[in-house]
Parts: C-alpha cells; sequence; structure tokens
C-alpha cells in the first residue's frame, strides 16, 4: 500500500513539474504572464510529493516490506534499523529517487524563500530547474522504478553488502547528493540568468548562498568518504583517485571556482562569463559522475551495477541539458559579458588565476578518468591511477595555492604587489624553513616535500586578512574565507605528511609478542572470536603503547564475517594521538610452520603522523563555508527587515 | 552462551573462507628485512594494478593473485632487480593495463599532453590580462 | 574608462560544449562496446617463458617448458581444485585429450590431496602437471586467473589464448588453432 502511495507521490511530483516548467516558461510571455502566479506554489508542491515518495521508500525498507523488488534485493530482516534505513538509498533506484527528492526539495526551497530577484529571472530559473527534474523522473518512472513489486514474495532479502553497513557511509550518500543535487539550483540561476539576460552583481548575491550551501555539503560529503575508505576498506589508504572518487571531485572543483566568480561578480560585476559557465558546468559535473558511476562503462570498486540501457537514458539526458545549456551559453555569452575590468595584480585577478588553475585541475581529472574508456575503443587498456593524477594535479594546484597566498591580501580592482610583499616575508620565510627542516630529516619525496613547506607558510598567509582588525566586528563571511583557507592548509600538511613519514609494519605474530612500529609497542594479546547481529569475527585484543612510557591502551581490530550476502571484511582498530593514529588491521591467521605448536596471526599495521589533520583540514574548509553562509544570510535578513521597518513607517506616515 | 553460538556459527562458516587459496608465496605478507628495499618494494607496489580486482593495486588487495605479484615485486627488489625493470616484465606480459603510472606510449601521449595543453589554454585566457593592463594604463 | 569593454574570446565560449560533444561521443561507443573485463595475455604470439615446475603429483611427472618446444602443438591449461569454472571445462579438455590433443596442467597454488580429489571427480585429460604453488609461472605468462588455455605451437611459440572455461563452442577454435599451429 505504501509503495504505491509513494509510486502515485511521484507520478504526481512528475506531473507537477511539468506544469512548474510549461507555466513558468509561458509566465514569461507577454500572454502568458498570468500563468507565472502559479510556479512557486506549484514548485512547493512538488518537492513535498517528492518528499513523500522519499518517505514512503524509507517506510517500506524500515519494515523490510519483501514484496517491494528493491527492499529484497538489497535489505534483510536482520539488520539493523539504521542499516535498514540506510538501505533505502544505498542502490541505483533509491538514490536516484533521492536525486530527484533534493532537486524537488530545493527548487521548492528557492520558491519560497527566494525574493531577490526580477520575478521574470525566477521564473525562468525555476522552469529550468523543473526541466531537468523532469528528465530524471522519466528515468525513475520508466527505467529505474523503485517500487516495483515483486511476485511471489521472497523469505528473506538478499541483504546489503557489509561494506556498506556502517554509520558513516550510511550517511556519506545523503550528504553528497545535497551537495550534488544542490548544484542543481546554481545551474537553474544559470539558466534563468542566461535566459533573461539578468547577469549582474544581483543575480550573483542571489546565487551565492545556494552554491555555498550546495558546497558545503559536498566539502563534507567527500571528507567523510575518503575517512569513511580509509577506516573501513583496511588498506590504510585515504584517496585512490578511483573514477568514482573522481566523479564526486569533479563537482567539487567546479563548485569551488564558482563559488569565488560568484563572488567577484557580487562585489564587482566582473567574471560574468567564468561565472554562468562555471554554473553550468558543475551541476554538469554531477550529472556527468552519476552517469559514469551508474552505466557500467568505467572499472571500479564503487560503482553501481547498472546496464548500459539506463546508461543510455542518462547519456541522452546529459546531452538535452547540458548541451542545451552550453549551446544557450554560445548563444548569449556574448552578450553579457560585458563586465568591469580590472589590473592582473588585483584581487579579481588573483581570483581568475584561481579560477583557470582549478578548471585545469578539472580538466586533467576528467580526461585522466575517461582515458582508459578512450584506449578501450583505440583497442588497448590502459590504467590511469595515482602516479599520474599526483603530479599532473600538482601541476596546477601548487601555484594556485601560492596565488591564494596573495591574493586575499590584494585590493579590488588594481594594486601594486609592493603594497602586500611585506606581509608575505614571513610565509616566505617560513617555507624555506620547513623546506630545509624536511630535506634535513631525508627520505622525503618531492610531491610531499612541497606540500609540507607550502602548507606551512599557506597556514600564515591565510590568517593575514585578519591582521590589524577589530576581530570582534570583523564581518562573518571573512572570518570564513579565512578559516576555510586555513583548513586547506591543515589538509595539505596532513596529506603530505602521511605521505612522507607513515610506516607500515606487516608482522604474522603469536600471542604475546611485541612489534615495533615507529614509536609504538604492539602486543597481541588474545584472539577471540565474537558475534554480532549479522556477522560473526575473529577480534584480536592488541595492547599498545607509545614510546618507552606512555599508558598501556587496547585496539580491538576484526576480522569479520557476514553471512547475508557472505562476505568477509575487516574493521580496522584505530587509535589516535595529537601526532597521527595508529591503525591496525587483522589478518588471518599465518600458515603453521612445520613444528610450530601455536598459531601466528597476521597483522598490519600503520603509524601514520598527522594523518587525521586530513579529515579535520576538509571539515575546517566547509566550517568556513558555513561561517561565510551564515554571514552572508545574516546580512540578507537584517536588509529585509530594515526594508519592511522602513516600508512600515513610510505607510504609518502616509508616504 | 554468546562464544558457544559465535563459535558454532563460524564453524558453519568455514566453507567461505576457502573460497580461494591464500598465496603461500613466500613474501606475499611479509616484508622485506631491509627497510631502504621495502620502501621501493611498497613504492612499486602501490603503483601496480590487481589483475582480478575492480580497481585496486596490489599493495591494497587481498585477493591471492596480488599476494603473488607482491611476493615477485618484492622478491626482485632483494635480488637487486630496479622497480623499472620490474614494471617493464609485468608490462612485457599484461600490457599497460597492469600499470597504474601510464607509460608514454603511442596510445598514452595525449595524457602527457593534455598539462600542456592545459597550460596554453590558460596562457591564451590570462594574456588578455596581461594586454588588459596594458591597453587600459 | 575609455578601453573597450571586457569579452570572453569566442573560441574560449564554445570550447565547453565541443569537449562535452567529444565526451558524448566517446561515452556512445563505450557503451555499446562489449563489456570486457578479461586481461590478455601480451605474450601471444612470443615464445613461452622458460619455466621447471615441480611435480604435482607424485608419480606423474613436472611440466619443464622445452617440453613445449618439442616439435608438436601442445595445449596448457592453467587450473586448480578450489576453480569451480575449472570443473565445468573438464568434459571438453577430457574430449580434447581423447581427440590425440597433449594437454599440459599447470595446477597454481593448490596442494597434492586438493589435486587429487579434483582429478578424480572431473577427470584427468593431463600428460604433465607442474605445480605453481606461488603462482610465479602464472604471473610469467600473463595469465590473470584460472582457467586458461593457451595453444602451442611445436617450436614453443604462444598462439592462441582461451580466457575462462572451455565450453563446447569453444572446442572448434580451440581445434583450428591446434591445426594451424601444427603446420
Amino acid at each position: 500500500m505504501i509503495a504505491e502511495l509513494g509510486l502515485a507521490a511521484l507520478w504526481l511530483a512528475a506531473a507537477l513539474a511539468a506544469l512548474q516548467l510549461v507555466s513558468g516558461a509561458l509566465g514569461l510571455t507577454e500572454r502568458g504572464a498570468v500563468l507565472g502566479g502559479a510556479v512557486r506554489p506549484v514548485a512547493v508542491v512538488q518537492g513535498g510529493l517528492a518528499l513523500l515518495a522519499f518517505a514512503c521508500l524509507i517506510y517500506v525498507f524500515s519494515v523490510t516490506d519483501l514484496s517491494v523488488k528493491l527492499v529484497a534485493l538489497n535489505s534483510h530482516s536482520m539488520k539493523p534499523l539504521v542499516f535498514k534505513i540506510a538501505g533505502a538509498w544505498g542502490n541505483h533506484e533509491g538514490s536516484m529517487l533521492l536525486w530527484v527528492t533534493v532537486m524537488g526539495l530545493g527548487g521548492a526551497f528557492v520558491a519560497l524563500v527566494e525574493k531577490r530577484l526580477p520575478e521574470r529571472t525566477m521564473l525562468a530559473t525555476l522552469a529550468g530547474q523543473a526541466f531537468v527534474s523532469l528528465g530524471f523522473y522519466a528515468f525513475l518512472l520508466f527505467a529505474s522504478n523503485p517500487f516495483e513489486r515483486l511476485s511471489p514474495v521472497p523469505m528473506e532479502g538478499n541483504g546489503l553488502n557489509p561494506l556498506l553497513q556502517d554509520l558513516g557511509l550510511a550517511f556519506h550518500p545523503p550528504t553528497l547528493y545535497l551537495g550534488y543535487v544542490g548544484l542543481s539550483i546554481a545551474f537553474s540561476f544559470a539558466i534563468g540568468a542566461l535566459v533573461t539576460r539578468e547577469v549582474g552583481p544581483a543575480f550573483a548575491k542571489a546565487m551565492r548562498p545556494w552554491v555555498l550551501g550546495a558546497w558545503i555539503f559536498l566539502t563534507v560529503g567527500i571528507t567523510a568518504g575518503s575517512y569513511w575508505a580509509y577506516y573501513e576498506l583496511g588498506w590504510g589508504g585515504w584517496w585512490f583517485w578511483d573514477p568514482v572518487e573522481n566523479a564526486s571531485l569533479m563537482p567539487w572543483l567546479a563548485a569551488t571556482a564558482l563559488l569565488h566568480s560568484c563572488g567577484v561578480l557580487a562585489a564587482r560585476n566582473a567574471l560574468r562569463a567564468w561565472t554562468i559557465m562555471l554554473g553550468v558546468v558543475a551541476f554538469s559535473m554531477s550529472m556527468i559522475g552519476t552517469f559514469l558511476v551508474r552505466s557500467g562503462i568505467l572499472t571500479s570498486v564503487h560503482a553501481f551495477a547498472v546496464d548500459p540501457q539506463r546508461g543510455t537514458f542518462i547519456l541522452a539526458l546529459l546531452a538535452i541539458y547540458i548541451g542545451g545549456a552550453l549551446v544557450l551559453f554560445g548563444l548569449r555569452a556574448a552578450t553579457v559579458t560585458e563586465g568591469e575590468r580590472f589590473a592582473f595584480v588585483s584581487r579579481e585577478g588573483a581570483l581568475v588565476v584561481n579560477n583557470v588553475m582549478l578548471s585545469a585541475i578539472l580538466g586533467i581529472v576528467l580526461f585522466g578518468t575517461l582515458y582508459p574508456l578512450f584506449a578501450e575503443a583505440m583497442g588497448a587498456k590502459v590504467s590511469v591511477g595515482p602516479p599520474y593524477f599526483n603530479p599532473m594535479s600538482a601541476l596546477f594546484a601548487v601555484p594556485m595555492l601560492v596565488v591564494l597566498m596573495v591574493g586575499p591580501l590584494l585590493r579590488w580592482r588594481r594594486d601594486k604587489f609592493g603594497r602586500v610583499g611585506r606581509e608575505l616575508v614571513i610565509p616566505a620565510m617560513l617555507i624555506v624553513a620547513a623546506g630545509i627542516c624536511v630535506l634535513v630529516l631525508g627520505g622525503v619525496a618531492l610531491l610531499p616535500w612541497i606540500g609540507l613547506a607550502l602548507s606551512v607558510g599557506l597556514g600564515w598567509a591565510s590568517l593575514l586578512p585578519l591582521k590589524g582588525r577589530n576581530l570582534r566586528r570583523t564581518p562573518l563571511p571573512i572570518w570564513g574565507m579565512v578559516v576555510a583557507h586555513f583548513g586547506i592548509a591543515v589538509a595539505l600538511f596532513g596529506m603530505s605528511s602521511e605521505s612522507a613519514f607513515s610506516v607500515e609494519k606487516l608482522v604474522a605474530v603469536r600471542m604475546g609478542e611485541v612489534t615495533q612500529v615507529g614509536p609504538w609497542g604492539v602486543k597481541l594479546d588474545t584472539v577471540e572470536p565474537v558475534a554480532g547481529p549479522n556477522w560473526t569475527a575473529m577480534e584480536a585484543r592488541l595492547l599498545v603503547r607509545y614510546g618507552i612510557d606512555g599508558k598501556v591502551t587496547r585496539m580491538l581490530p576484526q576480522s569479520r564475517s557476514f553471512w547475508a550476502p557472505p562476505q568477509q571484511t575487516s574493521e580496522s582498530a584505530l587509535l589516535t594521538r595529537w601526532n597521527g593514529q595508529l591503525y591496525a588491521v587483522l589478518g588471518g591467521e599465518a600458515p603453521k610452520v612445520d613444528g610450530e605448536k601455536q598459531s601466528r596471526w597476521q597483522l598490519r599495521l600503520w603509524w601514520k603522523p598527522f594523518a587525521p589533520l586530513i579529515w579535520i583540514g576538509g571539515l575546517l574548509i566547509a566550517l568556513g563555508g558555513l561561517l561565510a553562509l551564515l554571514g552572508r544570510v545574516a546580512a540578507d535578513v537584517r536588509r529585509i527587515v530594515a526594508k519592511d521597518k522602513i516600508a512600515y513607517r513610510r505607510e504609518k506616515q502616509g508616504r | 552462551m554468546k562464544r558457544l553460538i559465535a563459535l558454532v556459527a563460524l564453524a558453519l562458516a568455514a566453507p567461505v573462507f576457502a573460497q580461494e587459496e591464500q598465496s603461500t608465496a613466500p613474501y606475499a605478507y611479509r616484508q622485506l628485512d631491509d627497510p631502504a628495499q621495502e620502501t621501493k618494494a611498497q613504492d612499486l607496489m602501490e603503483t601496480l594494478r590487481c589483475l582480478q580486482c575492480q580497481g585496486q593495486s596490489i599493495a591494497d588487495s587481498d585477493a591471492p593473485i596480488a599476494g603473488s605479484m607482491r611476493s615477485l615485486v618484492r622478491e626482485r627488489i632483494k635480488a637487486g632487480e630496479t622497480p623499472e625493470q620490474i614494471r617493464a616484465w609485468l608490462i612485457e606480459r599484461y600490457g599497460d593495463y597492469v600499470s597504474y603510472a601510464p607509460q608514454l606510449t603511442g596510445l598514452t601521449w595525449p595524457l602527457f599532453a593534455v598539462p600542456g595543453v592545459l597550460l596554453l589554454i590558460a596562457f591564451l585566457l590570462l594574456r588578455r590580462r596581461f594586454s588588459a593592463k596594458g591597453a587600459g594604463q | 574608462m575609455s578601453d573597450l569593454p571586457a569579452k570572453a574570446p569566442r573560441w574560449a565560449i564554445w570550447l565547453p560544449l565541443a569537449l562535452f560533444l567529444g565526451f558524448v561521443a566517446l561515452v556512445i561507443v563505450g557503451l555499446y562496446r562489449p563489456a570486457d573485463r578479461n586481461v590478455a595475455s601480451a605474450l601471444v604470439g612470443k615464445s613461452m617463458p622458460q619455466f621447471d615446475l615441480p611435480a604435482a603429483l607424485p608419480g606423474r611427472p613436472g611440466l619443464d617448458s622445452k617440453v613445449l618446444a618439442n616439435g608438436k602443438p601442445h595445449l596448457v591449461n592453467v587450473f586448480a581444485s578450489w576453480c569451480i569454472p575449472c570443473r565445468v571445462e573438464a568434459p571438453q579438455l577430457g574430449a580434447l585429450a581423447k581427440a590425440g590433443v597433449p594437454i599440459e596442467g599447470i595446477s597454481v597454488r593448490d596442494t597434492t590431496e586438493n589435486l587429487q580429489g579434483f582429478l578424480q571427480t572431473n577427470g584427468d585429460p593431463f600428460q604433465r602437471i607442474g605445480a605453481d604453488d606461488d603462482g610465479k609461472v602464472q604471473l610469467a605468462l600473463g595469465s590473470s586467473g584460472v582457467p586458461e588455455t593457451y595453444v602451442v605451437d611445436g617450436k614453443g611459440t604462444i598462439v592462441y589464448q582461451h580466457i575462462g572455461e572451455i565450453r563446447p563452442e569453444h572446442l572448434g577454435v580451440l581445434l583450428e588453432k591446434l591445426k594451424e599451429a601444427g603446420e
């Protein structure tokens, strides 16, 4: 019953999206202007209906209604409730439903609160949002119905992939989707602005909070995903340039550039073409990413198992939406891109460099991810991985980070490098000092060395905009910028340190033996079987001590066996200190050498100095974004309240 | 009681483990004694692709064939071969697919040309700013 | 200011669309090729690598690669007792052996016990079986999994590689390749 209700809600939502498109488009014309009034309410109801459909899906998963095919394929009655719910979006159909729900809610939210732009632009924006939603509704209803029934009803479900039965991963997709799909609002704004030729500071100021919101979620989603992969997959790595990881990074790169571009357009009425283009590119990258992950054309550990027919459907949608938007851009861009001039040495100039570098990195990641596909089309198989992506993206990232140190200090429009040069002496010296220190330490490869040196200077330089200000009166957006840029320095330091100084030990030990890894002594105490709700495991009790006289702490890595579906996972044990993490993984029992009585167990141990800074930095970046968003929204609210007060007073005075 | 259930369940689950034999190659799960050599081996292993997995290096994979490959790498490093020699040997047998570091060949030259092309585009886009500065005083 | 308004160059405005169209073309090709997840050996057309594997079973000779260059074409079958598709191809291998094709076996990461059990249950088409416990010879051959079958000509050159189990429909191709190798 509930499944049918969900499906009905989905159909209604799709119908309303069509209505939203029609009334929005007609509302732009002279004769249909009256229809324009319907758009906002329709958008709100559409969002509500999509949410209702999604709620129905969550319901059928939480009660494990096995007559629904999706539940039978992806759930199991013995799973803990929180993973049953997470199972709703842990599959292709469910995540597509999440996609249209976020699009619908985004449109509804915009329809409810966005009143800063001329109504015509809003109509075009909401119509654009509806246009894109329609394609995805069609995809859902005709090719990926989440509410399909199954007959006869199976006795038990197939269960959820054990790797996904983890709290961190349960909430990673919704966060990412709020980011990915949130960028659709920026896309619609860009379309709306192109159609109505309203590309100016007002447009940028209106779009900025929406971009910030989506970008914050995307940053958190990627950071969380990376941390999840790090502790769940048990190989000690946190980023592998895997096609699915790249699919989430590319929208983030575009959104970061868009964010900064928006700021320039809002403050200085410059970079119009860049801002519109990036608005289109960011969501296009989301759509391309989702296509790559679901079409099955790329080999990846993460990819959904979907057939080429569905891939073709999404490709058609992409061709219409991205192709259409880019054609619109090509046709209209010439007439709208007349922004203000500025010198190369200026804040705008620095941000142009930023945009160009981020776009270049985006280009490299896209090209490298797609190249194996191109090679296969030519008849050969090629693998492109970290040895390519790391140096090539560093080629553009390093100059960008150098400019990042200078940019926030430059004035708008025209500045002289000499004026800010003095401030940068300290960061420059810090970089040199750090570089020498690391060289002296020795054994560090080129890229981590650059990263370590640069991060120290960047950390100092990111705080410079606060110099000379009254900290209590500094606007929140400035604090946001400082925190976010500082977060980049922190994350860069963590990444470089992990790369340069990690120590790995692979041993087969008997109970009672002690192994040394970095400054830690690790003793294998016991290995015992334990049981969980839907798994059994061998759990090792490790007693670890930092240095010679540290406190002894216990770590409990497990080697887990699930039975529905049958799979083995390793649950790593992590111990975090201020200066790094000890990471322990239990392997299997080592094959017995002749004559041995006691069995030996394989342990994989890492000491990763300053690794947690990677994700702390990521969260700092998101926090910076949040501060900026709050600052902007608060300023807007104050302005609206003040305007209302003035209007009220005028009314009272009879004016 | 819980322990007993766990043991019984584990015993019943045993057939799941025997699906593929773990690699018994000597250095599949054992590091080299010389830390410098082990570092060289580890760096190489992180750039070689596991042949049976969906996109993992042999350093990160649990597959038995990855274990055999790791042992091969470690033994050869111990015997004095350079990482590039070992990579070349594997590429001779499996093609470029086995290396995550794409080699510069007739097929992969665009990969290496792309950064240059991007730099060129970046320069062309930013050049307007240079000349703009000159023109606009 | 009296200077010209700042405009984006035309090629830059249409570049993203051009790139996108290239992407679509590439992806259409990718979607419609049959997905080939197999990694083929790069040694097809080259000589068998030199190896000398110990006997996998007592009383049965191990496999020395020199045997493969003795003038007659051979089939080399890379298999293991723990490999399920290997059971599926056992009847086909048996048929080939009956037809007089010399089949040499390389058993990967296996034990004598399990191997004996496997051969008892599924038949024994092999003349020699080498034990590749470390999996090194599998790597030297460019083999990425089991089962795989190689057609080797009389001079020791690898003529053809069949990845996966041999099904009845594949027998024709194999016999043809063997005939070619014999000429």
